[in-house]
This record gives C-alpha cells, structure tokens and sequence, in this order.
C-alpha cells in the first residue's frame, strides 16, 4: 500500500455538514487532483472536532494544522498554498481572542487544553464509515479480550471498579446495572442503547454516533457477553438521519467482518444489533418508555420496580444504557479500571460530554474530566461570555435540571455536587445565560418544553406542569401576585413529589431552583411589575427622554402602529397603551433618545 | 476482505491497518517528533525534492524513526535544491542543500538518527516562514 504522506481531515459531523463541508470535501478533493498531488494525499471526512462555533473544520496532518472556519470557496488556496507549497494559510488559522496571535496546533488552544477525551477519542479522528480505521485504533480488541481472556463476573467487577456510572442522566453505576442484569436467569435477554437524546440542545450522544460508532457496538457486544444477551436493540430518533445511516453502515461492516453476527472471533459467543427509530419524544428517553415505544405500545412510562432489568423489553431482562456510557467502556477494559478511575472525584470518574450552548464564545462538543469547575468550563474552555456580558447563571440536566449561578461556578462538577446544588448533570447539556436573560422567562420556556412534552398518563405531569406554566406566564405579563409565587412553588414540589416518571419528578427543577437562586428577580417581576434583564416584553416601556429628543420624527415613521406623536423640533412621546414594543423606534433613533424602563 | 476469526486475527488485521492512522497519531504529538520539512516549491519538485521526499518517508519507517515528513514552501536556496530543513527536537533547525537520495540516506543514518552532523549544510541567514 503506497503510503500517504499527507492526509486531510474534513469535520463531516452534523454542525458542519450544515456549513457546507461536504462541499469543502468536493472542493479539495478537486484541488488535489488539479493540482497533481491526489497520489499523495488522502481526504478523509470524520467525525465532530468538537469547535463547532468556529466550524466547518479541516485539519491537515501531519504537521497538526487546524483550520478554522473554511468555507468551500478556500478549498483552492488550501490546496495551492498549504499541500503543494507548504505554506500555512494564515487568514484561516484560529485567532487567540486576548493576543491575536494565530495558533495553528490545536493543543495550545485555550478550548482544547483542559479538555480530556475517552468517550470521544475517535472523534475527528477516524473516518467513522470505515470499520479498518477503527480497528487500526485498537477497535473490537476490547471485545475480543473479554471473550478470550475475562469471564462476564469479572469484566463487571472490573466495570464496578472503574466507578464508571451511567451517562444518560441518572448516574446509576455501570456495573452493577450488568451485574443485576446478569443475575436474571431468563432464556432471552437484550441490551439497549438509549439513543434518544431528547434534551432541548444538547447533541453529544448523535456526535458520537456519527463521529465513532462502532464503538458504541463494541460496548454493546461487551455487555451482551457480561448479561447473556444475544440481541441488542439501539434506539434513536428518526430526527438524526446522519447517525442513522452511519449506524447503518457500521452495523453492515461489523457484520461482514465478523464482529457482529454468530461465532464471534471464534468463541461461540452470539451477538447481533438492530436499529429501531423513535418519533423524538422527550419521554421517550425514559426508559420503560423507550422499551414501550420500541414493543409498539405508546412510549408512556411504566411504574418502577419492576425494573427493565428483571422485566424489560417483550418482559424479558433488559439492560439500558446510554451512547455515551457505552463509548467509555472499550477504553476502559483495555487501559484498566485504576487508569480510568484515576481520572475525576472521589464519586464521579472519568469525564463528562457537554454540549455548551448559549452566551459563551466558544459553542461546541467538549469532553471534560469530572471535578472541573464550572468557571474553567465557561470561562477557560467556553472563552467567556459573549458580547463582553455579564455572566447570570448556567444550566445543567437540561429541562430536569437547574440552574447554577455566579456562587456555584467553582464547586467541582460531578454527579452528587450538582444535586447538592439543586441542579444535576443530566445528559449533558449545558445552556449559559447572560445578564440579559430574565430567569422567569428561562424557566417558563422549559415549563413549555415539558407541558409540550408530557405524555399525558399521570395527573401531577399532565395537569400540574400547565398549571405551573400558566402561573410562570402571568408572572412575565406583570399580572402575578404574592400569592402566585406562594402557590407556585407549593404545586412545584407538589408535581415533583407525585409524578410518576422522571419526567415529572424534575421538570419543577427549572422553576425551584431559579426560585432559590434569584428570588428578587421573582418579586421584581411581581411587586414593581419590572423585568430587570428586560426580555419580558410585557414589562418593558420605550421612554423618550425628552431633553435629548430633537424632534426628528425618524421614529414617527417606523413605528409600524403609529404609537409615536409630537411637533417636529419638540420632544415626542410614546403612547403605552398602542406600543406593541418591537423597539424599532429605538434602533432608529440617532441621539439615543429612547430608553427601555 | 477477510472475517475476523480470532482474535489473533483482529490483531494482525490492526497491525496492517496501522498504517492508516499513524500519520494522524504522529500529527497529535507532532512537536515532540524529529520534524523533517522538504522544500516543495517548483524548483525543488523540478531537482527531484518529490522523489527525495519518498525515500526520506520510507527510510524513516523502515527504519522505525519517530519522525514526521511535511513539504514546504521554497526556502530560497534554489541553487542547492532538492533542500530540506531538519529539526530535532529542542534543537534549531538545520538546512541542507542538493540532497539527493544519497545525500538523504546519509542524513538519515547520521543526523537524525545520532544528531552527528554531515556535510552540506546550508548556513541558515534567513528564517523561514514562521510556520511552528
Ligand atoms: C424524562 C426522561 C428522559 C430521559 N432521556 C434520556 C435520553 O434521552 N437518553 C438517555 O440515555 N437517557 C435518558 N433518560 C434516562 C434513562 O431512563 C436511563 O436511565 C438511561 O438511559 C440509562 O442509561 P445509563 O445508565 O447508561 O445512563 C431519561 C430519563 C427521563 C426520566
Ligand atoms: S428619533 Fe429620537 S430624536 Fe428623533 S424624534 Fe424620535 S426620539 Fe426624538
Ligand atoms: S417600541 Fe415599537 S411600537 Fe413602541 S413606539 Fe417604538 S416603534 Fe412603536
């Protein structure tokens, strides 16, 4: 095999795919052939990088240059400039924000430096349609140990030792689901994965489905050993069509290379997947839900015990886990239960999967070791926040989760000191705020999420969390009163305590804690009918300040309800009662006349 | 393509597959790896740095070298092409001129391997492009 000398990595995750990197493929593959050099250099789409707020990506190798925001028209001068002459293209290399200097190795990057990746090891790495890539990293020999070499006791012990827990939201521990699992004698069992990812803005586990996947059929094939299952079931939302079809793809590799399928590796051990889509319900994710949704029944909750692992899918055992718990588990068989619990706090081992979204400067995929603080995250790896604002608080475990503020931002991130804190780490999403966001708000919008979202089977969920809303509602009008808040909070615990599912149980998490943590923005919105951070429009006034109002009439003409009066050269006035506060008057105004109060 | 029947296979299947990814995982750790950067500009293409580069990339695999191979642009010594510019590691880097296949192999077996100079280097009075 003639050798390459020079590869070419294309991010062709979802986020960049959307910013045409399928074209920058095209584009240098083109290049590369005009420019004669196609003999020697490889382009290689893979999964995400993880930087997806200055994607699309392109990373040349070997000399580590990593390109930032390529847009397919750069495809030539790449090509021309960087593989044929060998000259770096400066203008396309990341811009450190403080020193402006240009970095072009990934690793002095300030988004990469406190990052760890074990569940996103192959990330960018590896072509994830092409099964030799992963095997040439060590791929299936995790599964092939624990056929040849560890008895299904002993590679749970193992797991239990590592510390790893659950990724999906619960942290339950790994190894003893397994082992419970494993207990149940039965003539059929299955394992799961949990692909449904329904929290609102957090994409980590479709990441690592479209940037690695089979290593989460390896997982899968590992713990089939472990629980004496032959069939494993993945259920994800038909919402992710890129993870599907490279799910597809790995399966029908593994399969053709004998990784999946009867007798494999020659140990008698049986173990085949399938795929099965869901409609992308958030209560889906639940578990008994999700096996219900996948028998054909509606994806409603079951009553827990018992649990799926004595009686699960079809009543037979079943062992759930999530994308990203089972993407931890290879490297973990293979590099030891001490090297992983190395990493992260007492309780909480390893590292975590965020997707940091919001106000922070640096948006993207980031894999953190447990035991990080939230201001290294936000600050440190995020870049800080946007537009110079201020920092308000952050929100973890999306919709079931809470939010964290300014107090909480150097408490070591793990399962347990998220809960003390009244959030919790959920799936992994984590949503920064600024001072322009009114936390009322931000807790009405998940209120609506899982008001949207509630299956409808309990009273509490289904009648309670409206309730909720409506309350939070009035409150944003500037029509709350005291007794509102009294009420809201008492039918908060009330929905929290009776629930039936998870679902229920939490969804008050994002009103309780915003409660907690910002009551005077609470009475602000009550007693003086004022919204501070000014996003509740119902609370807001547009004011001409009439000293400074020259009487221009810019603002009589774009005012699209003809709210604005005055003489020409005197100081206007706006009419409240007609204003419907579309600020239009505002940005047109040249001698900052208008204010919001 | 074959079935993997044992594991013994899966680890010869990944032992020839390696070569697919180690020009990424030499990339992860490239500034602790002997950087060896040939002079690719159409000069140096036109006295052979195309062919000069092969040998260097096999003769340093061959002989298991952690070191990585990249082009670059024109040096400006496009009298002494085919050049090539050496760093190891810690060290500054050297520039040597007219490397042929023989000059190259020499270099390999001496400066690279030993850090033993050879002959044929290019007094460097200009830096090149900031490029680290
Ligand atoms: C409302 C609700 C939604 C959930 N959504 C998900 C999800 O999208 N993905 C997931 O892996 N787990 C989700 N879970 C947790 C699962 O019930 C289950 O605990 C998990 O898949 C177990 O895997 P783990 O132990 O590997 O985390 C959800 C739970 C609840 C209550
Ligand atoms: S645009 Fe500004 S200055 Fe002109 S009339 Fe309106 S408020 Fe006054
Ligand atoms: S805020 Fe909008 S509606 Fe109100 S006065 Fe200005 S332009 Fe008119």
């Amino acid at each position: 095999m003639a050798k390459d000398k020079i590869q070419v990595l294309v991010c062709s995750g979802t986020g960049c795919r959307a910013s045409k990197s399928d074209e920058i493929v095209k584009n240098i593959s083109q290049a590369v052939i005009e420019n004669d050099i196609d003999k020697d250099v490889q382009v290689i789409r893979t999964g995400c990088f993880g930087f997806c707020e200055k994607g699309p990506i392109v990373k040349m190798v070997p000399d580590n240059t990593f390109y930032v925001q390529v847009s397919p028209d750069d495809a030539e001068e790449l090509v021309a400039e960087h593989l044929v002459k060998g000259r770096k293209v400066e203008r396309l290399l990341y811009e450190n924000p403080e020193t402006k200097e240009r970095i072009s190795d990934s690793k002095h990057m300030d988004f990469y430096k406190k990052q760890i990746r074990i569940a996103l090891r192959n990330c960018g790495f590896i072509n994830p349609e092409n099964i030799e890539e992963y095997i040439a990293k060590d791929g299936y020999m995790a599964l092939g140990k624990v056929l040849t070499e560890l008895t299904p006791e002993k590679t749970i012990g193992l797991l239990i030792k590592s510390g790893l827990r659950g990724r999906g939201g619960g942290g339950f521990p790994t190894g003893l689901k397994w082992e419970l699992t494993r207990k149940v004698k039965a003539e059929q069992k299955y394992v799961v994965c949990n692909a449904d990812e329904g929290d609102p803005g957090a994409f980590m586990d479709r990441s690592i489905l479209e940037g690695d996947p089979h290593s989460v059929l390896e997982a899968m094939a590992i713990n089939g050993y472990c629980t004496g299952a032959d069939r494993g079931l993945i259920y994800i939302r038909a919402e992710y069509p890129l993870a599907i079809e490279r799910l597809k793809i790995a399966i029908n590799q593994a399969r053709e290379y004998g990784l999946l399928g009867e007798n494999i590796m020659g140990t008698g051990f049986n173990f085949d997947i399938e795929i099965r889509y869901g409609a992308g319900a958030f209560v889906c994710g639940e578990e008994t839900a999700l096996i219900h949704s996948m028998e054909g029944l509606r994806g409603e909750p079951g009553v827990k015990p018992p649990f799926p692992s004595e009686k699960g899918y079809k009543e037979k055992p079943t062992n759930v886990n999530n994308v990203e718990t089972y993407a931890n588990i290879p490297p973990i068989i293979l590099k030891g239960a001490d090297w992983f619990a190395s990493i992260g706090t007492e309780k909480s081992k390893g590292t975590k999967v965020f997707a940091l979204a919001g106000k922070v400067n640096n948006v993207g995929l980031i894999e953190v070791p447990m035991g990080i603080t939230l201001r290294e995250v936000i600050f440190d790896i995020g870049g800080g926040i946007k537009d110079g604002k201020k920092f308000k608080a952050v929100q973890t475990g999306g919709p079931s989760g809470g939010c964290l503020t300014e107090k909480h931002l150097d408490i070591p991130i793990d399962y347990d000191n998220l809960i003390a804190a009244g959030s919790m780490m959920g799936s992994g999403g984590m949503i920064v705020m600024d001072e322009s966001d009114c936390m009322v708000s931000m807790a009405k919008f998940y209120l609506d999420f899982t008001v949207e979202e509630s299956c409808g089977k309990c009273a509490p969920c289904r009648i309670g969390n409206k309730r909720l809303y409506e309350l939070l509602d009035k409150i944003t009008e500037g029509k709350g009163t005291e007794e509102d808040l009294f009420k809201l909070r008492n039918l908060a615990n009330v929905v929290k305590d009776t629930s039936l599912c998870g679902l229920g149980q939490t969804s008050p998490n994002p009103v309780l804690s915003t409660m907690d943590n910002f009551p005077e923005e609470y009475e602000a919105h009550v007693k003086d009918s004022k919204c501070h951070a000014g996003q509740c429009t119902a609370l807001m006034q547009y004011i001409i300040k009439e000293d400074a109002c020259t009487g221009c009439t810019l603002c009589v003409r774009v005012c699209p309800v003809d709210a604005i009066s005055g003489e020409r050269k005197m100081a206007h006035f706006i009419n409240q009662d007609i204003c419907i506060k579309c600020g239009a008057c505002m940005e047109k105004c040249k001698f900052d006349a208008i204010y919001i109060a | 393509m074959t079935k993997v029947k044992s594991l013994e296979d899966l680890k010869k299947i990944r032992d020839e597959l390696q070569a697919k990814v180690s020009l990424r995982e030499k990339a992860e750790h490239y500034e602790q790896l002997i950087q060896v950067k040939v002079s690719m500009a159409t000069c140096g293409i036109a006295s052979g740095a195309k062919e000069t580069m092969e040998y260097m990339i096999n003769e340093l695999d061959n002989k298991a070298v952690d070191a990585v191979v990249s082009q670059t642009g024109c040096m400006g010594y496009c009298y002494a092409e085919p050049t090539i510019e050496i760093t190891r590691q810690g060290e500054e880097p050297v520039v040597f001129g007219y490397v042929d296949i023989e000059k190259a192999q020499e270099i390999i077996d001496k400066y690279i391997i030993s850090g033993e100079m050879v002959d044929g280097i290019i007094p460097v009075n200009y830096k090149t492009l900031k490029d680290d």
